[in-house]
C-alpha cells in the first residue's frame, strides 16, 4: 500500500515550494532530496553535531530532528540562502573564508547558519561569546579555532557593510529551482 | 614579475563553492537513485541459521534483497586482503555479505534495495534472521587467553607475530645500570568524519561501463577492486571520489561491502544505486583504531641514555584484517621517535576479537608509538630526578647523524632511515615557546593558591611520503588555462590549492588559470591514495616535475616561433618572453596552439597551427620522440619515505575536587620542512590537535562483555566541541628540507595528533604525581587514580 502523504508548502530562501511528503519526512531529507537543496547536511541524524542546522523563521533549529510537515508554511533559511544581496559571499561565508575556517566543509553550513543567527541576536560578541555562539557544533578538521577568528572576523565585517545578508531572496518567488549545475571538475551528470 | 606562490597562506580555491553549500558530496549526488539499507548483525558472534525475507516482499517500493546466496564468483568469495605480510599467517577477510556466521555486531548480512531509504529500512525491519549465538571474544585480555576463538581455524586467535630488532637488547638492559618496566594501554578510538561512507552507481547499459561515486580516499583502489569482483575491464569502470566530508584513514579501506554490492545492483538492475551510510553503522560497520597494550623493559646509563629497550605489544585487528599489519608495523617502528637507543628489539602480536575491525587512524599506530615511547622516557626522568628534557636531549639523533638508519624496515617495506631533522633546535624552539624553564614557578604560585597545574611535553617522528608512486599530468590549453590532475584524493587538506601552487610557480602561470582535479580515474587512472601524510609529497613532486616537463616543452616550441635560444626565455604571468626584451613574446596560449600541428582550424588561433600556417616541410609535423599538445606528466617515486617530525608541550589545571582537565595552554614545534601554504599547515595542526584532545581525554568505544559497542552515536562518544579545546594552539616551525624529494617538503597530515596521548598524559602526571600509563584519561578515571593513590584528599 502506499504510504499516505500530506500536501505541504515551504518557504524556503524566500522561495515557496509545494511538497507532497509522507508524515515521517525529515525536514532535512525534504530539503536535501526533494528540494535538492543539498547544502544542508546530516551528520548524525540525531541532533547533536548540528551540520544540518537551518533557521526556521529566524531561529536555528536541527532539520534532522524536524518533520518536514511540523514546519508547513513556516520560513526557512539554508546554506544556500545566505548569499550578500549582490551574489557575493555573505558576511560569515567570507569570514569563513579569510579564516581558513572550514577544510572538508561537511559541517559548515550548520555552522553559518548557526553564526548567522547567533550574530543577529549580538552582533558584537567577545570572544568567549564567539566560543559559546558554536558550542553546539561539531566539527572533526579544523579544530575549532579558526572558526571562532571566523564568528568574530564575521561581526566585524558585517559591522562594516550594515546590511543583512539573507535579504537576497526576500519577496521572491519563482518555480522550483533546476538541481545545482555540477562543477566542471566532477564531470558528467552523477 | 609573478609572484612566487609556494609559501603564500593565500585563501583556499576549495572555498567559495562549499561556502555556498554548492559542495557535491556523495548523498548530494544522485537523486533519481535507488537507495539501500543493510540489515546487520545484532550479535558480535553467530551462526546465521535463516534468513527469512517474506515478511519484507510486501513493502512498497521494494525492489531487491541479496543474501550471500545470491552472489555468485568473485562476489561470493572473501574481500581482498589489501596489504599481504609473510608474518601475517592467518588472514580472515569477511564477505561481502555474512556467509554463514557473523564476527561482530554490524556485519552486513542482507543489502536491501528499494525507492528510497525509508522504504529500504522498512523492509530491512522486516527480515528476520535466526542467529545461534557464540561466545564472543572482547578485548585484548580475552583474546590473548583465548578461551573462545574469534575464527575455528586460527589458534590463540593470533593473525600474525611479528618481531624486529637491532642489537640485543636484552643483554643492554641487563647490563644496564638502571632499569624500568612499564605497562602501558591505549584504548580505542575511530576517525569519525562527519560524512559517513557513502557509494553511488550507475551502470550504463549502451555503453556497457559502470561509473562510481564513492566517498573513498582511493578512487584507483575502488576501481581495480569493484572490476575483479564483478569481472568488468578496467576500462569499464570509472570511480570518482566526489566532495568528501572527511576521511582520516577510515576511507582508505576499500573495498567496503556496500561498495562491490552497490555496484553489483546498479548493474543487474539498470538502474541507480546509492548507499549513504547512517551514524549507528558508521560505528558498527566501518572501522575504529588505536586498542593496544604494550610493554616495556628499558636499560639506561646514569644521564638516562637508553642502553636497551625491549617492547612487546599487542594489537586488536577486530574481527578481520583487511588493512594487514600496518598500524602496529607503524607502532613498532615509529615508537624510536628522535631517540637511538643503545639496542632495540620489538615484538607484537596481532589478535581477533569480535568487534568492528581496526584499519588506520590518522596517526596510524604512531600514537600509540608516541605514548610507549614518551612515557617510558618521562618514567626514565623521574626516577633519575632529572628534569624531562635532559633525558631528551641526551638520547636525540644529532642533525650531523642524518641520514640516520635504525636498521629496521619500514611500514613500507623499506628502511627505517630518517632523512632530516635537528631534533634538538626543535626542543630548544618548544622550550622557548611553552616557556619550559619558567614553570616551576607558576606551578609553585598555583599550588600556594590550591591550583594544580602541570607540564607535559612529547616528541615525535613521523614517516610521511610512504610509495610507492604518484602521478601528475599538467596540460595548458590553447585557452592558455591550465588544467592539472592528479589520481590521489582529497577530504579537505586543501590540496586544489597547494597543487596550484606549486603549478602556478613552476610554469610561471597566474594561479587563477590553474584548475585541479583529484580522485577521477578518467582524469588520471594512476594512482595509491591519500594516507600517510603523503599527499603534498606524492601528489605534488609528481605534479612538480609534471610541470617542468610542460615548461621545458613551452620553451623549446617558444624559442622556435621566437627565434630565440631557450636559454634566454622566462615565463611570466602565462606569457614567454625573452630576458631583457619583454616585446618578443608569445601567451602559453598560443604556445599550446602550436605544439599541436593540425588539418583542421577550430578558430582564429589555432589557423597558426594548421599545414600550410606552420612548420619546416622537410620534417615530420610531429617529431620523432615529441607528442601533439602542450602537456607534461611525471611521476613520483621514492625510494623510501620522508620523515617529518615534531614536539608538543602542553600546560594542564586538574580540579582538585572534580578531576576536572583544563588545558591552560597547547604549544606545537612542527617540522614539516618547506610550507607551501603555512595557512593551510596550520590548519591541519589545529585539526590533528582537536582529534588528539579527544582521543586523550574523552573518545573510546565502550564495548560490553558481549561485544556491543554501548556508544555507538554523537550523544554518547564524546568528540571535542570548541568547548574542550584551548584557547589558542600555539604553533612554531622548523623547515628544515628533505633531500628526498624537488620540492623538500614531507608531509603533515597526521602531525597534530602524533603526541597528543603522550603530552597530556604527561601534563598530567606533573599536576598530579600520579603515574599516568592508560589513555584516555577521563575526570573520573582521574579521580579513581588519586584514591588508589591515597592523593584525594589532598
Amino acid at each position: 500500500m502506499a504510504e499516505p502523504t500530506h500536501a505541504i508548502r515551504l518557504h524556503v530562501n524566500g522561495v515557496a515550494y509545494d511538497l507532497d511528503v509522507p508524515a515521517r519526512r525529515l525536514l532535512s531529507d525534504a530539503l536535501r532530496h526533494d528540494l535538492e537543496l543539498t547544502g544542508t547536511h546530516v551528520g548524525c541524524e540525531h541532533g547533536v553535531c548540528g551540520a544540518c542546522t537551518v533557521l526556521l523563521d529566524g531561529e536555528p533549529v536541527r532539520a534532522c530532528l524536524t518533520l518536514a510537515v511540523s514546519v508547513d508554511g513556516e520560513e526557512i533559511t539554508t546554506v544556500e540562502g545566505l548569499e550578500s544581496a549582490d551574489g557575493e559571499l555573505g558576511p560569515v561565508q567570507q569570514a569563513f573564508k579569510d579564516c581558513h575556517g572550514l577544510q572538508c566543509g561537511f559541517c559548515t553550513p550548520g555552522f553559518l547558519t548557526t553564526i548567522t543567527a547567533g550574530l543577529r541576536d549580538n552582533p558584537d560578541p567577545t570572544r568567549d561569546e564567539a566560543r559559546e555562539m558554536i558550542a553546539g557544533n561539531l566539527c572533526r578538521c579544523t579544530g575549532y579555532q579558526n572558526i571562532v577568528a571566523a564568528v568574530l572576523r564575521a561581526a566585524e565585517l558585517k559591522a562594516d557593510t550594515g546590511g543583512s545578508e539573507i535579504a537576497k531572496h526576500a519577496g521572491v518567488s519563482r518555480d522550483m529551482p533546476t538541481a545545482s549545475v555540477a562543477d566542471g571538475d566532477r564531470g558528467g551528470t552523477p | 614579475m609573478t609572484t612566487k606562490m609556494f609559501g603564500d597562506p593565500i585563501p583556499r580555491v576549495e572555498d567559495e563553492r562549499l561556502l555556498r553549500g554548492h559542495g557535491q558530496y556523495l548523498d548530494d549526488l544522485g537523486h533519481d537513485a535507488l537507495e539501500v539499507a543493510m540489515v546487520r548483525s545484532p550479535h558480535a558472534h553467530a551462526r546465521i541459521l535463516d534468513i527469512d525475507v517474506d515478511a519484507a516482499l510486501d513493502v512498497d517500493g521494494l525492489v531487491a534483497i541479496y543474501t550471500w546466496d545470491d552472489l555468485d564468483g568473485p562476489l561470493a568469495e572473501p574481500l581482498p586482503l589489501l596489504i599481504p605480510h609473510p608474518t601475517l599467517t592467518h588472514p580472515r577477510m569477511p564477505y561481502a555479505l555474512a556467509k554463514d556466521e557473523v564476527n561482530h555486531v554490524g556485519e552486513a548480512v542482507a543489502m536491501v534495495v528499494a525507492t528510497d531509504r525509508y522504504v529500504a529500512e522498512d523492509a530491512a525491519s522486516r527480515i528476520s534472521v535466526t542467529y545461534d549465538p557464540l561466545p564472543p571474544v572482547v578485548g585484548i585480555e580475552a583474546a590473548r587467553a583465548a578461551t573462545d576463538l574469534v575464527h575455528a581455524d586460527v589458534p590463540g586467535n593470533v593473525a600474525a607475530r611479528m618481531r624486529q630488532s637491532n642489537g640485543d637488547a636484552d643483554a643492554a638492559i641487563e647490563a644496564a645500570p638502571h632499569r624500568l618496566r612499564l605497562d602501558f594501554e591505549i584504548e580505542r578510538s575511530a576517525s569519525t568524519p562527519l560524512e559517513g561512507r557513502g557509494v553511488l552507481a550507475r551502470w550504463d547499459t549502451e555503453s556497457a561501463r559502470l561509473r562510481i561515486w564513492s566517498s573513498t580516499q582511493t578512487t584507483t583502489g575502488v576501481r581495480a577492486a569493484i572490476a575483479a569482483r564483478l569481472e568488468l575491464d578496467l576500462g569499464q569502470v570509472d570511480v570518482i571520489a566526489p566532495d568528501v566530508g572527511g576521511g582520516f584513514g577510515v576511507k582508505i579501506v576499500h573495498p567496503w561491502p556496500e561498495e562491490v554490492l552497490v555496484a553489483m545492483a546498479a548493474r543487474t538492475l539498470g538502474r541507480a544505486v546509492k548507499f549513504t551510510e547512517d551514524r549507528r553503522e558508521h560505528f558498527v560497520s566501518a572501522a575504529h583504531e588505536r586498542g593496544q597494550l604494550h610493554h616495556v623493559e628499558v636499560g639506561f646509563d646514569d644521564e638516562g641514555r637508553i642502553l636497551g629497550l625491549s617492547v612487546r605489544f599487542w594489537h586488536d585487528n577486530g574481527a578481520f584484517i583487511p588493512y594487514g599489519l600496518i598500524v602496529p608495523i607503524v607502532t613498532s617502528t615509529q615508537l624510536l621517535g628522535p631517540y637511538k637507543p643503545g639496542a632495540y628489539t620489538v615484538e607484537f602480536e596481532s589478535l581477533y576479537t569480535n568487534t568492528v575491525l581496526v584499519t588506520p587512524y590518522r596517526g596510524a599506530g604512531r600514537v600509540h608509538a608516541a605514548f610507549v615511547m614518551e612515557r617510558t622516557i618521562d618514567a626514565i626522568a623521574a626516577e633519575l630526578g632529572v628534569d624531562r628534557t635532559a633525558v631528551r636531549e641526551n638520547n636525540f639523533i644529532q642533525p650531523d647523524e642524518m641520514p640516520y638508519d635504525h636498521g629496521l624496515l619500514f611500514q613500507d617495506g623499506k628502511p627505517l632511515r630518517y632523512d632530516s631533522g635537528d631534533f634538538p633546535a626543535s626542543l630548544e624552539k618548544l622550550k622557548k615557546l611553552v616557556g619550559w624553564e619558567e614553570f616551576a614557578t607558576f606551578r609553585d604560585q598555583a599550588r600556594a593558591e590550591g591550583r594544580r597545574v602541570g607540564i607535559g611535553l612529547a616528541c615525535y617522528v613521523e614517516g610521511t611520503g610512504v610509495g610507492p608512486y604518484e602521478g601528475g599530468h599538467v596540460h595548458v590549453e590553447t585557452s592558455g588555462k591550465v588544467k592539472v590532475a592528479t589520481g590521489l584524493t582529497s577530504q579537505g587538506q586543501g590540496h586544489k590549492t597547494v597543487f596550484a601552487q606549486i603549478v602556478a610557480d613552476e610554469l610561471g602561470v597566474p594561479i587563477d588559470d590553474v584548475e585541479v582535479v583529484t580522485g577521477d580515474t578518467r582524469r588520471f587512472p594512476y594512482a595509491v591514495g591519500t594516507f600517510a601524510s603523503r599527499a603534498a609529497v606524492m601528489s605534488g613532486s609528481a605534479i612538480a616535475l609534471a610541470a617542468r616537463r610542460a615548461r621545458a616543452k613551452a620553451l623549446r616550441i617558444a624559442a622556435d616561433a621566437l627565434e630565440a635560444s631557450e636559454d634566454d626565455l622566462e615565463i611570466v604571468d602565462g606569457v614567454v618572453r625573452v630576458r631583457g626584451a619583454p616585446d618578443t613574446q608569445i601567451a602559453l596560449g598560443t604556445v599550446a596552439v602550436l605544439s599541436n600541428p593540425l588539418r583542421y582550424a577550430f578558430d582564429e588561433a589555432s589557423k597558426a597551427a594548421t599545414q600550410f600556417a606552420v612548420g619546416d616541410p622537410s620534417k615530420p609535423p610531429v617529431a620523432e620522440g615529441d607528442e601533439p599538445g602542450l602537456e607534461g606528466r611525471d611521476y613520483y617515486s621514492p625510494n623510501q619515505s620522508t620523515f617529518a617530525n615534531g614536539m608538543h608541550a602542553a600546560v594542564v589545571e586538574t580540579d582538585p575536587d572534580t578531576a576536572e582537565i583544563r588545558i591552560l595552554r597547547y604549544c606545537v614545534v612542527h617540522d614539516c620542512g618547506p610550507m607551501i601554504n603555512p595557512r593551510i599547515v596550520e590548519g591541519q595542526i589545529h585539526g590533528g590537535v582537536g582529534q588528539g584532545v579527544g582521543g586523550a581525554l574523552y573518545e573510546r568505544m565502550a564495548y560490553d562483555e558481549y561485544g556491543q559497542l554501548l556508544n555507538a552515536s554523537f550523544m554518547d562518544f564524546l568528540m571535542p566541541y570548541v568547548t574542550e579545546m584551548p584557547e589558542q594552539i600555539e604553533i612554531d616551525h622548523l623547515e628544515t628540507p628533505s633531500p628526498l624529494n624537488p620540492l623538500g617538503i614531507k608531509g603533515l597530515g597526521e602531525a597534530g595528533i602524533i603526541p597528543s596521548s603522550a603530552v597530556f598524559a604527561s601534563a598530567i602526571e606533573d599536576a598530579e604525581g600520579i603515574p599516568i600509563r592508560s589513555m584516555p584519561i577521563s575526570p573520573s578515571e582521574l579521580f579513581e587514580l588519586r584514591r588508589q593513590h591515597g592523593t584525594d584528599g589532598d
